[in-house]
């Protein structure tokens, strides 16, 4: 069985996500998690990973509190209960 | 029924059996052997003349304040108030509260002159500068000697926008020493929504000069330097130079880049503050102490334009950044104050829309052109 996974959304995908702020999800790798996303809103990881499937540079994704690029990236576990957030750079000042 | 002055004599004469006396010579030996010399007159008194090295506590703060000063119980303390009476009390205090050695110096300060030994003129707050910041120097973390620290730091401002009101408005009303704002935009209307340093008769001046007005009237000890120019990599490094603390309050990804660059450089901490519709972005970049990321550990390049409105074309809340602004002076005045723990490495996330702070570990990034250059570890 899956482990049970809130993905938080940022304020720039939620035109993604109609507007949900966080989405649970079962998966147990963060790269599940990511493609689970995809399947239910289509788009939205385009915006996340570049077309080679890496993490574009200017987003973070963090398990808990920690960042997937200092763990296994897109095979960091996803434990249940754990809360995956996606994190993009913003510059409004 | 007793008098009180009987009352006064016997504590005193008790007190001068419990607590050991030295002479002021023997204070000078003690202090130089490593005691910690407290000056426990009032402020005022003890900001005219002092003696050499004594730290200065007044009496109705001391028992407040020496945990900043004397951490250790073990720490062995010499008290001198203005001619040896008040210091027996005080030192009976500190006993009790569990300082192992604690000195009263015979005479006080007036036996100190009296014998030449040395003394020195202190930098002090005035009388009103000690009403304007009294909720400071009631704070063992800050006092006297913190709020003159503040009176001698430099902060430079990127932007006085939205994150860069807040921010000067709250360093000027702390009391530091020179604010200066850089910025090239004038004010328009659509500012007054959340840019709160400029007014609604502001509009269409340079926002440096509405900056200047609202902050001089709010604080006129601070000195603000005003530079209506967009900082870039001609004039960055020259722009920064010198200040103990930069602010990013900027409103795009190469002037921030560009920030970082510069502070990574010149080894300043970097405020950082970055808003986007609710949600907003806190971090202090400094690899400079203890090895910490910077920007672009966090972020190795901007996103492609497409996908990165600005505010104008997303819009942003107007509290947001002012909580960040708040958010970012409070980080510098920690660091310019040297207490607590400044946001190194971490990453603080606000989504106001839910309603939830998070907190992030950022790592640095071992193979970052930037930091890991400036600091030689990058071949």
């Amino acid at each position: 069985m899956l482990s049970e996974v809130t993905v938080v959304i940022p304020t720039a995908l939620r035109t993604f996500t109609e507007g949900e702020q966080q989405v649970v999800i079962e998966a147990d790798t963060v790269g599940q998690a990511l493609n689970q996303l995809e399947a239910r809103y289509h788009g939205v990881l385009p915006r996340i990973l570049s077309a080679d499937g890496r993490l574009r540079p200017h987003v973070n994704l963090f398990v808990n509190e920690t960042s997937t690029r200092a763990s296994a990236g897109m095979d960091t576990l996803t434990p249940h209960g754990s809360v995956l957030s996606i994190i993009p750079a913003v510059a409004g000042g | 029924m007793l008098k009180t002055t009987a009352l006064r004599e016997a504590a005193l004469s008790r007190l001068r059996q419990t607590v050991a006396q030295i002479e002021p010579a023997e204070a000078l030996g003690r202090q130089a052997r490593g005691a910690l010399l407290i000056d426990i007159r009032p402020a005022e008194q003890s900001a005219q003349c002092s003696a050499s090295s004594a730290c200065r506590i007044s009496r109705d703060k001391l028992e407040l304040q020496i945990e900043g000063v004397a951490a250790d119980a073990s720490q062995s303390l010499v008290l001198m108030c203005a001619s040896g009476v008040t210091s027996l009390f005080a030192a009976d205090s500190l006993l009790r509260m569990g300082y192992g050695e604690v000195y009263s110096v015979d005479g006080g300060f007036t036996r100190w002159q009296q014998e030449g030994l040395p003394v020195a003129s202190v930098e002090a707050l005035s009388a009103e500068q000690r009403q304007r910041y009294a909720r400071h120097l009631t704070l063992p973390e800050v006092g006297e000697a913190g709020q003159l620290r503040l009176q001698r730091a430099t902060v430079a401002l990127i932007g006085a926008g939205g994150l860069g009101s807040p921010a000067a408005l709250y360093l000027a009303a702390a009391g530091v020493g020179k604010l200066t704002i850089i910025d090239n935009d004038r004010v328009e209307r659509s500012n007054l929504q959340r840019q709160v340093l400029h007014k609604d008769a502001s509009t269409g001046q340079p926002k440096v000069n509405s900056a200047r007005a609202t902050l001089e009237a709010l604080n006129p000890d601070t000195q603000i330097v005003t530079l209506n120019t967009r900082i870039n990599s001609d004039n960055g490094r020259q722009l920064l130079s010198g200040h103990d603390v930069v602010i990013d309050g900027s409103d795009n990804f190469e002037t921030r880049y560009l920030v970082n660059d510069i502070c990574v450089a010149l080894g300043i901490p970097n405020v950082h503050a970055s808003v986007f519709r609710f949600e907003g972005q806190l971090s202090v970049f400094w690899p400079a102490q203890g090895g910490g990321p910077c920007y672009r550990c966090l972020y190795a390049e901007p996103p492609p334009v497409e996908f990165s409105p600005s505010c104008s074309e997303a819009g942003v809340i107007g509290a947001l950044p002012g909580i960040f602004g708040t958010l970012q002076a409070s980080e510098a005045l920690k660091i310019l104050l040297n207490i607590g723990q400044p946001l190194v490495g971490r990453l603080l996330h606000y989504d106001a829309l839910a309603g939830r702070f998070a907190e992030f570990a950022i790592e640095t990034d071992r193979s970052c052109e930037v930091c890991q250059r400036a600091s030689g570890r990058c071949g």
